[in-house]
């Protein structure tokens, strides 16, 4: 028999999948309104309503955890769901009775409801120790415990506007941007183990991957191998995935680091990266409290110093960078000045100052 | 009967808290007493706790794959086998969700059968791309589970040099921001490259995304080497009563704190008789407005998408911002999608051609230059696409004369369209 080839059908049309009320009013919504948070109203040109409920999960679930959220769709919505790009899960009903039993039912088992408007939302997040080849830190740990903190400001809506968090367990940082990204930071250059570059490595691509040049083919106890010039490496990590004898994770020298005032809305000001404002520091599974602390001090300053509808970037931009770091308590050092490409531009070239 | 459980002192702190916890999930599977992945989870448990106490990964890449498709699979085998051997082989399928992550509970039910059956019970919704990842497999499961999911509907998603599984926003199905079709942009696009997404060939990873209009939910702008954004052109819709009601109900000084003063641009402001004046032609779309008044508040009727191209994260020369490179177009009639299409076609081959091996599209453009890059897919230079002009004057400017002429043979053809309707 041939084998099976596979049908390269792509993306699949959502329509089937649908809430019947949402198909039928595709294109033509009105306008939307809050009534709680965790809870969407939107209404429709036809006068249709349709009410969202959001809860959180914990991205990586089990059969028993997805059949559960199945039956509250079936038993309390309308067997309908969506998810949020920060895994966050929708169900959908058209009658407003339904909103609170089915509230009700979440958070008994044990689904926070929550998410909407000026909350902190679910932590984007990677892979880390449960499946990526490259981390330094887990992920779905780190976004567990800290998601146990920042429970509350899920729940609510009080922030002064919405905050996006996001992590990443190596310096690719797949985890994205956010208001508050917490990722690892390598502190060491790798360390080669030179008996196996030679097997796994492909040497032109690993040299080719580095961003500063530092990767030099070089004889190592008469094989072929590499080797780093230490003071240029800026221990990004880069050269780790096509060579991983050339080890870059370290259990004590691979920090985390927090950037803040990311944010990818056209909402008022331009898109922006986030910056650098805190490092070295611990990657201490299980539950990373130290990161944690750090986080919802900035979040703690942020919800009562910015006003209404600022993001962390607007609130930033108004007060400016010294201010933030004085309220914040966080030291500032030499390496929150870039001097990587282009980092005229980050520099203060004004009188502009607050005293 | 199934081996011991191991123990997992840190990761059973991770079980406390008001968060759902993911080692419970796992834990759950572990004790499914007589499940094919019972013993696979037990030791994936252990692994991950010996990855907590010594603070390392333990997965290594590999090939793995489906008959037919070079990529979508991503292989991991455990460098810690003679410990855990159960779960020596824990390969991931990234399939690609329908546009918009919508699913009924039938679907769901049976993707979850599919993964009982053959995989390990773990499944994330979803990851960072967009995709499914049906996460734990042993290799002599791979092709069967793919199988069982692709005759359900299902395809893999990409991975390594490839196009990727594309993301777009709910949009349309329930937000009155949307200005676009997203999910048809999303599957116009993606799936016209599924050779180029199944069988990897480019330089480097090709992201789409697609969001409705310029709060742009997907990231499209930071993450997206091609993103395409929904916006308008004509002037916004102003509901004057429901402002109104607005300002009656939340005070002058709220509406002025958190409107009229927010607006980017100086476009808004409130009328003595508490009716709002937008001058749109200053107006840039941020939708912070609309954000703020949603039921006073729309886009206008004529919209469109704006896209731009080259976002991306750090690697290797640090985080870069899309471009934009279409400051509008409209996507009503299907001749509209097909010349969008054909632009994700001309940046597909060009930058096949053009970039070098491991280089994004945003990374290829610095390189080279946004105006060679343009040349490339064949668009016009657009005074939208710069933040401001050129400083330097290093440059040399010989063929200043033809290209000024360029642009006002370009303007005079937009006013005899424009005229002749
Ligand atoms: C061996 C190397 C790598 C592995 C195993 C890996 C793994 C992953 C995984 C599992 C995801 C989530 C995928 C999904 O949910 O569909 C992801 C996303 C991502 N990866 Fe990687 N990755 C690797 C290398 C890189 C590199 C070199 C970059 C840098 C440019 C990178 C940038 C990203 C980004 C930006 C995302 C998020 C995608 C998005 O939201 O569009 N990854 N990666
Ligand atoms: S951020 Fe790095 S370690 Fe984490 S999943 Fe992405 S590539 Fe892997
Ligand atoms: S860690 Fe980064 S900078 Fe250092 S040698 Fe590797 S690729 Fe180069
Ligand atoms: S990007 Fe705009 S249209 Fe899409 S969901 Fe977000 S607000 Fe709505
Ligand atoms: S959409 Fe933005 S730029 Fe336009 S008027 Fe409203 S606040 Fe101003």
């Amino acid at each position: 028999m041939p084998p099976r080839m596979p049908i390269e059908s792509g993306v699949p049309d959502p329509f089937q999948y649908m809430h019947p009320l949402m198909a039928r009013n595709f294109g033509a919504w009105n306008y939307h309104e809050r009534p709680r948070p965790g809870v969407l109203c939107h209404t429709a040109k036809s006068g249709d309503k349709i009410w969202t409920v959001r809860a959180g999960t914990q991205r990586q679930m089990d059969l028993y955890t997805i059949r559960k959220l199945c039956d509250i769709a079936d038993e309390y919505a309308e067997g309908y769901v969506r998810f949020t790009i920060r895994s966050n899960i929708e169900f959908m009903v058209s009658n407003e009775a339904k909103v609170q039993p089915l509230i009700d039912k979440l958070t008994a088992e044990g689904f926070p409801v929550g998410g909407t408007g000026p909350s902190v939302s679910m932590i984007a997040h990677t892979q880390g120790w449960l499946h990526c080849d490259i981390p330094g830190t887990d992920a779905s740990g780190v976004v567990k415990a800290l998601m146990d903190e920042l429970y509350e400001e899920f729940i609510k809506e009080d922030m002064p506007n919405r905050v996006h968090i996001t992590t990443s367990c190596c310096q690719i940082n797949c985890g994205g941007q956010g208001d508050i990204a917490i990722n690892i930071q390598h502190t060491k250059p790798p360390k080669i183990n030179h008996d196996l570059v030679a097997n796994v490595c492909e040497r032109p691509s690993v040299v080719a991957r580095c961003p500063v040049a530092a990767i030099r083919p070089a004889l190592v106890n008469g094989k072929p191998s590499l080797e780093v010039d230490e003071k240029k490496c800026i221990c990004c990590g880069a050269c780790y995935p096509p060579c991983p004898p050339m080890q870059i994770n370290d259990p004590e020298h691979s920090k985390l680091a927090i950037w803040v005032g990311g944010n990818h809305s056209n909402a008022r000001s331009k898109p922006t990266f986030q910056k650098l404002v805190a490092a070295g520091i611990p990657n201490n599974p299980p539950r990373w409290t130290e990161a944690a602390a750090i986080v919802k001090k900035i979040l703690r300053v942020y919800k009562e110093d910015a006003r209404d509808w600022e993001r962390l970037s607007d609130w930033v931009a108004r007060i400016g960078w010294p201010r933030f770091f004085e309220l914040t308590e966080l030291p500032f050092t030499k390496f929150h000045i870039d001097n990587w490409r282009g980092a005229r531009r980050s520099l203060n070239a004004s009188t502009h100052i607050r005293f | 009967m199934s081996k011991p459980m191991h123990d997992t002192p840190m990761l059973d702190q991770l079980e406390s808290g008001p968060w759902p916890s993911f080692v419970t999930g796992i834990k759950r599977l572990a004790k499914d007493e007589g499940k094919p992945y019972q013993n696979m989870m037990i030791d994936l448990l252990g692994q991950l706790e010996h990855s907590y106490k010594t603070r390392k990964g333990y997965w290594k890449g590999g090939t793995v794959g489906v008959i037919g498709y070079g990529g979508g699979v991503i292989p991991r085998f455990s460098e810690v086998a003679a410990n855990y051997p159960a779960s020596k082989e824990f390969h991931t399928l990234r399939i690609q969700p329908a546009a918009g992550m919508h699913y009924d509970t039938k679907i769901m039910r049976q993707l979850c059968d599919v993964w009982e059956k053959y995989g390990s019970g773990l499944i994330a919704f979803h990851g960072q791309s967009g995709d499914i990842m049906f996460q734990g497999v042993s290799s002599d499961k791979v092709q069967a589970a793919f199988d069982e999911l692709n005759e359900m509907g299902f395809d893999l998603g990409g991975a390594g040099p490839a196009v990727r599984t594309g993301m777009s926003c709910v949009g349309a199905a329930r937000c009155e921001h949307s200005c676009a079709n997203e999910q048809k942009i999303h599957r116009i696009l993606v799936n016209n490259f599924l050779d180029d997404m199944h069988r990897p060939a480019l330089p480097y990873k090709f992201k789409f995304k697609v969001s409705g209009c310029p709060n742009d939910c997907m990231n499209s702008i930071e993450r997206a080497d091609m993103a395409v954004i929904g916006t308008w052109r004509d002037e916004m819709k102003v509901n004057q009563a429901e402002v109104k009601t607005f300002v009656a109900k939340k005070g002058r000084k709220y509406v002025i704190d958190n409107v009229i003063t927010r607006c980017p641009t100086n476009a808004l402001s409130l009328n003595d008789d508490d009716s709002l004046a937008v001058d749109n032609r200053n107006c840039v779309r941020c939708m912070h407005c609309i954000n703020v008044m949603t039921k006073a508040l729309s886009p206008g009727d004529d919209k469109g998408v704006t896209v731009l191209m080259g976002g991306k994260r750090t690697l290797k020369i640090g985080d870069l911002m899309g471009t934009v490179v279409i400051p509008f177009m409209k996507l009503e009639a299907q001749e509209d999608y097909d010349k969008l299409r054909e632009i994700a076609e001309a940046t597909i081959d060009f930058f096949a051609e053009n970039a070098l091996e491991h280089e994004r599209t945003g990374e290829m453009i610095e390189r080279i230059g946004l105006v060679n890059f343009l040349e490339g897919i064949g668009l016009e230079v657009d005074p939208n696409m710069i933040a401001e002009p050129r400083q330097c004057s290093y440059v040399r400017m010989d063929t200043w004369d033809e290209e000024a002429q360029k642009w006002f043979t370009r303007k005079a053809e937009e006013k005899r369209a424009a005229a002749a309707g």
